[in-house]
């Protein structure tokens, strides 16, 4: 039988306020342990907490990116459960009335597009951080993170694959740093994916058991466990067998999901509205407030950038990757370069160089008209491509604008046919074994002695007029 | 016996972390059935069509602004630990994984 | 002359300020007041001596310096130990807080220290502030000035019993369903619940956080005005905290009370008030007529659901509430734990008491899955009822009169036996925190046996003060003098 996947997610984001949610300590991640704590994140008697108004900006900046409706009242809620990481013992969270439900977010699965239905976004508050590294089985406690702000984003079951739910992660991740909202960096935590996974025979209308997959580390992470997991279900199924509801963890060493938490014990959150906050409500002024400050998405801008500057899909997908990628290549581009060479220098040289000095894009050396210029040029025949290559990443590591760079170091391109010829002769003569090759209709050795003319000239002779010249000294 | 078994005590008990023993059991399965039992005077009301006061005050849209305060000394923090290692406090083994956001 | 402990709080900072006595004075007569007495009423679970002499020394600098030394100069008050101050303890009588430093002090502590104030210490409590006899205090038994085999009355039964024996001026309570007003009616003196949001409630460790509000116990009505003057306002701290104006509540004492209408719900005058205090309360509504109020006969026909809704409310929100107290930050970690689930329970089990237990026992069942509906919600909906019947009441009405406690104190022992019969203590009293109303209870006579009985007054949100206008007129027309209670 043929299965399908039925797959919905649960993404906890950390806003990126400066201070927490509800307290004025700061959100900053690497800060020793417990420094960054006062009586309302750690839960001490008596203390209120008091909400952050960027808190709500930022959730309904999210909000209308993922085409949600804002509600116009809301609430916060007490969820109760009991755990080290609690201050309180119960998390502020939102339980009937999110502040953001029913969008969508649209991507690209292999070019098809695909909208993923979002059920709801809510604001929450985290938690602190357990250290299960002491000794005597005993575990340290961190309230650094204790109150830092967190939007839960729910999906229907709307993903059919690892591939969708990758997409999806993708696109999510894209939005929030364009919005400036998160930094969605898994390995700190700031981002954390959960799937709600079932199968069922393909066509069939009611859903599989759902097991809940939890704390996978990374975006390829979460693909290979639901990967796993549906392969597990499917075979299980096949086998005779029933998918109990339960949490599965991600052990990514060996590859494979295990049993965290059966049903049985599933909580009973006692949820109930939280009397020390007042209801949150975002009027039609403050939501289009909010609106007119978003910036352009990256699914638009990747139409845009397609349209506009005649990118292929692939080209187009990579620069909007993210923002400050896609600014980038706008002001290249409208420094008056070439926007397809434009498109391949930063994907290719300018990427290889940035990932080898583990460097973004929004701190580089290299200023997005130092690269119109280095482009333009080329055009020009000032340089060749190789040379280019040679500029680029000295502007990389100095900061200095091409020209200068030629300049100092005299890499203009040898366009003049009296220097290259001089060159090509004392090439011929060098070697005299290869032109006999050549005469005796070995056509291929022409490509080693352009090599060498190349590298008499120190590259700066220009590539099709040694091309040109050396085959007429050749015929001679 | 009424609304409140001897078995309900004690998964209210889990939820709320308390030990109860035999005799407490049944001693607050007693107390919370009179009470209960009195709260169910409640249901004379008919309140289909009432919102229920989920806040005290009226008011809205009360918030802080995103501005970093000051945290308390780490010494302090910790002053009133049962147990801790001048980092972090310190709690006997977790065994279970549930719990987190 | 008057020992300085026997005087009110304004007689106190008048002479302070007028340098008739220094505060220095006037902290050492109370001190010595409680060393002399306290071991008999056993109101105060910490004294701050040398805290307090050192408070008292700078507002005599102050003065000396001619500068303001504040509306409260020198005034000697007790704080109860449900409220957050660095100095000292903050352990709401409970086992599990013991020897607990707070970090922070509550904002009214700062309020009333930079107004000159002078802290005597801390003062006995019902364990979290659940209960109506202070028999719940996991650390020692308060007496009743009044007769000490009897309860103060509670939860603020320790700053009751501390204003009434002359061991401080006024004494700061927290109020959730009359726990200022009951015992302040029991131990004979005045206690004020303002209007919910009126006070900040940051450093008031919550037990019902829609329903708590600080207020002060205090020997007259113009000191509650005093006390009300500093403790009211805008909180940055308290997201539900009113963003009004304080008016001068000491200027709303005019004693004229002529046209204003008083109402007499008539549910609470029905057969089952005592005769006793059917008559005291009837005879206080004489008084205010013969001031020129006008009685108007009101129904508050949801009152009688009240309690019901009262104890499912406040026990969902304590619940959660004190989840917090679980041995990992502060307080008592049970010594004997292998693992955290352990931790908290043992901690739990050993560290709260019956009454505690019994009502985070309540809450939680009723907030549990399957019976949020039919308790939480309901009680949720019947509390909009209760509030609306008092909207529709004051619209003919500007005060409501009721009795504040069914009866006077009760001997100890007396109803811990059947937790409903305590709870009924609070009958009268409880509404008003449902409908976030402020309502005080001024001293109406003793009763034959001896003891103080109390009238309650309530009035309009945030109307503190026609209710301070009311209560004083009464007090100063009623011809009642309660005397010194005998502290035997």
């Amino acid at each position: 039988m043929e299965y399908e996947a039925v797959i919905g997610m649960e993404v906890h984001v950390e806003i990126n306020t400066k201070s927490k949610v509800f307290c004025a300590c700061s959100t900053h991640f690497s800060a020793p342990a417990n420094t960054n704590v006062c009586p309302i994140c750690l839960g001490m008697p008596g203390v209120l907490p008091v909400l952050n108004r960027e808190m709500v900006n930022k959730s309904v900046a999210a909000g209308l990116a993922l085409n949600c409706t804002i509600s116009r009242w809301s609430k916060l809620d007490r969820k109760n459960y009991f755990y080290p990481d609690m201050a309180k013992n119960y998390q502020i969270s939102q339980y009937d009335l999110p502040l953001c439900s029913n969008g969508h977010l649209d991507i690209e699965v292999d070019g098809q597009p695909k909208s993923i239905g979002i059920t709801r976004a809510h604001m929450e508050e985290d938690t602190a951080r357990n250290t299960h590294t002491l000794g005597g089985g005993q575990s340290g406690v961190d309230f650094n993170r204790s109150g830092v702000p967190l939007l839960e984003i729910v999906t229907e079951p709307d993903l059919r694959s690892a591939q969708d739910a990758y997409a999806y992660l993708t696109a999510l991740k894209q939005i929030l740093q364009y919005l400036d909202v998160s930094d969605c960096n898994m390995e700190e935590g700031s981002l954390r994916a959960e799937a709600n996974i079932s199968v069922r025979p393909k066509g069939a209308s009611v859903f599989g058991t759902k097991t809940e997959v939890k704390n996978v580390a990374s975006f390829s992470g979460v693909m290979k466990a639901i990967e796993y997991e549906i392969k597990r279900q499917v075979e299980l199924i096949e086998s005779g067998g029933a998918v109990e509801q339960e949490t599965r963890g991600w052990d990514p060493d060996r590859g494979i999901t295990f049993t965290q938490r059966k049903k049985e014990s599933a909580h009973d959150y006692r949820y109930f509205p939280e009397p020390d906050l007042v209801p949150v409500v975002v009027d039609a002024a403050w939501e289009q407030r909010i609106r007119e400050s978003l910036p352009e998405l990256p699914l638009p801008r990747k139409h845009r950038f397609m349209e506009q500057y005649g990118l292929s899909d692939y080209d187009a997908n990579v620069l909007t990757g993210t923002q400050a990628m896609a600014d980038y290549f706008e002001a290249a581009v409208q420094a008056d370069a070439d926007a397809k060479k434009t498109a391949n220098w930063i994907m290719g040289d300018l990427q290889a160089l940035l990932t080898e000095a583990k460097a973004d894009i929004s701190a580089c050396n290299v200023t997005p008209a130092c690269l119109a210029e280095m482009i333009r040029m080329i055009n020009d025949n000032t340089i060749s491509g190789k040379i280019a290559k040679e500029v680029l990443a000295e502007m990389f590591v100095s900061g200095k604008s091409p020209k200068q760079i030629v300049e100092e170091k005299g890499l203009v391109q040898i366009t003049d046919a009296s220097a290259i010829e001089g060159i090509v002769r004392q090439v011929l003569a060098d070697n005299p074994q290869q032109v006999e090759q050549f005469k005796a209709g070995k056509d291929r050795v022409v490509g080693f002695l352009v090599g060498q003319v190349m590298k008499a000239s120190r590259g700066k002779a220009n590539p099709e007029k040694v091309n040109e010249i050396l085959r007429n000294e050749l015929a001679k | 016996m009424g609304k409140i078994s001897t078995k309900d005590v004690e998964y209210v008990a889990g939820l709320a972390q308390l030990a109860l023993d035999d005799a407490a059991k049944e001693r607050l399965a007693r107390e919370m059935d009179e009470i209960l039992s009195y709260m169910d005077k409640l249901n004379e009301l008919d309140t289909a069509n009432v919102e229920p006061m989920m806040h005290a005050m009226e008011m809205t849209n009360v918030f802080r602004e995103d501005v970093v305060g000051e945290s308390l000394p780490r010494e302090i923090a910790l002053r009133d630990a049962p147990q801790h290692d001048g980092e972090y406090f310190i709690v006997p083994k977790i065994l279970d994984t549930e719990g987190s956001a | 002359m008057t020992a300085w402990h026997e005087k009110t709080a304004h007689e106190i900072r008048n002479a302070v300020r007028a340098r008739h006595v220094s505060a220095a004075e006037v902290a050492e007569s109370y001190l010595n007041r409680i060393a002399a007495v306290d071991p008999k009423v056993d109101s105060y679970t910490q004294v701050w001596a040398d805290f307090a002499r050192a408070q008292a020394a700078r507002v005599d600098e102050k003065i000396a310096r001619g500068e303001d030394a504040g509306r409260l100069a020198g005034v000697p008050i007790g704080i109860k130990e449900v409220i957050c101050t660095k100095q000292g303890h903050t352990t709401c009588s409970s086992r599990i807080l013991e020897g607990y430093q707070s970090p922070h002090d509550a904002t009214i502590i700062r309020k009333l220290e930079a107004e000159g104030a002078v802290f005597l210490g801390k003062l006995n409590m019902d364990e979290f502030a659940m209960g109506s006899s202070t028999e719940n205090s996991a650390i020692k038994t308060t007496r009743n000035p009044w007769n000490l085999r009897c309860v103060p009355g509670g939860s603020s039964g320790g700053s009751a019993a501390a204003v009434a024996a002359d061991l401080c001026a006024f004494s700061l309570g927290s109020d959730t369903g009359g726990s200022i007003r009951q015992p302040a009616c029991l131990c004979g003196c005045v206690g004020i619940k303002p209007t919910y949001g009126r006070v900040s409630r940051y450093g008031l460790v919550a037990f019902a956080s829609s329903l708590d509000q600080i207020g002060p116990l205090t020997k007259d009505v113009e000191d509650a005005a005093l006390a009300l003057n500093v403790l009211c306002g805008k909180d940055a701290m308290d997201a539900t905290s009113a963003n009004l104006p304080v008016p001068d509540f000491t200027q709303a004492l005019t004693g004229d009370i002529r046209g204003l209408r008083i109402g007499m719900p008539v549910e609470c005058f029905t057969e089952s008030l005592g005769a006793e205090m059917r008559e005291k309360v009837l005879s206080a509504i004489e008084v205010l007529k013969g001031q020129g109020a006008e009685v108007v006969e009101v129904s508050l026909p949801t009152l009688d659901y009240a309690l019901a809704v009262y104890y499912i409310i406040c026990t969902a929100e304590a619940s959660a509430n004190l989840a917090r107290f679980d041995g990992v930050r502060y307080g008592f970690r049970h010594p004997a734990a292998g693992d955290v689930r352990e931790m908290y329970v043992k901690t739990k089990t050993a560290a709260f008491g019956p009454e505690v237990r019994r009502r985070i026992m309540l809450g939680t069942y009723v907030l549990s899955s399957g019976y949020y509906d039919a308790y939480y919600l309901k009680a949720q909906k019947v509390r909009r009822l209760i509030k609306e019947d008092f909207d529709r009441a004051f619209t003919k009405c500007d005060i409501i009169v009721t009795p504040t406690s069914p009866t006077p104190a009760f001997e100890f022992g007396a109803k811990t036996a059947d937790p409903l019969e305590m709870y009924l203590s609070d009958i009268y009293t409880i509404s008003t925190n449902l409908a976030t109303l402020p309502g005080i209870s001024v001293p109406c006579g003793l009763c034959a046996s001896g003891l103080p009985a109390g009238v309650q007054f309530m009035a309009k949100p945030f109307d503190e003060a026609t209710l301070l206008r009311v209560a004083h007129c009464y007090e100063k027309n009623s011809g009642i003098t309660l005397g010194k209670a005998p502290i035997a």
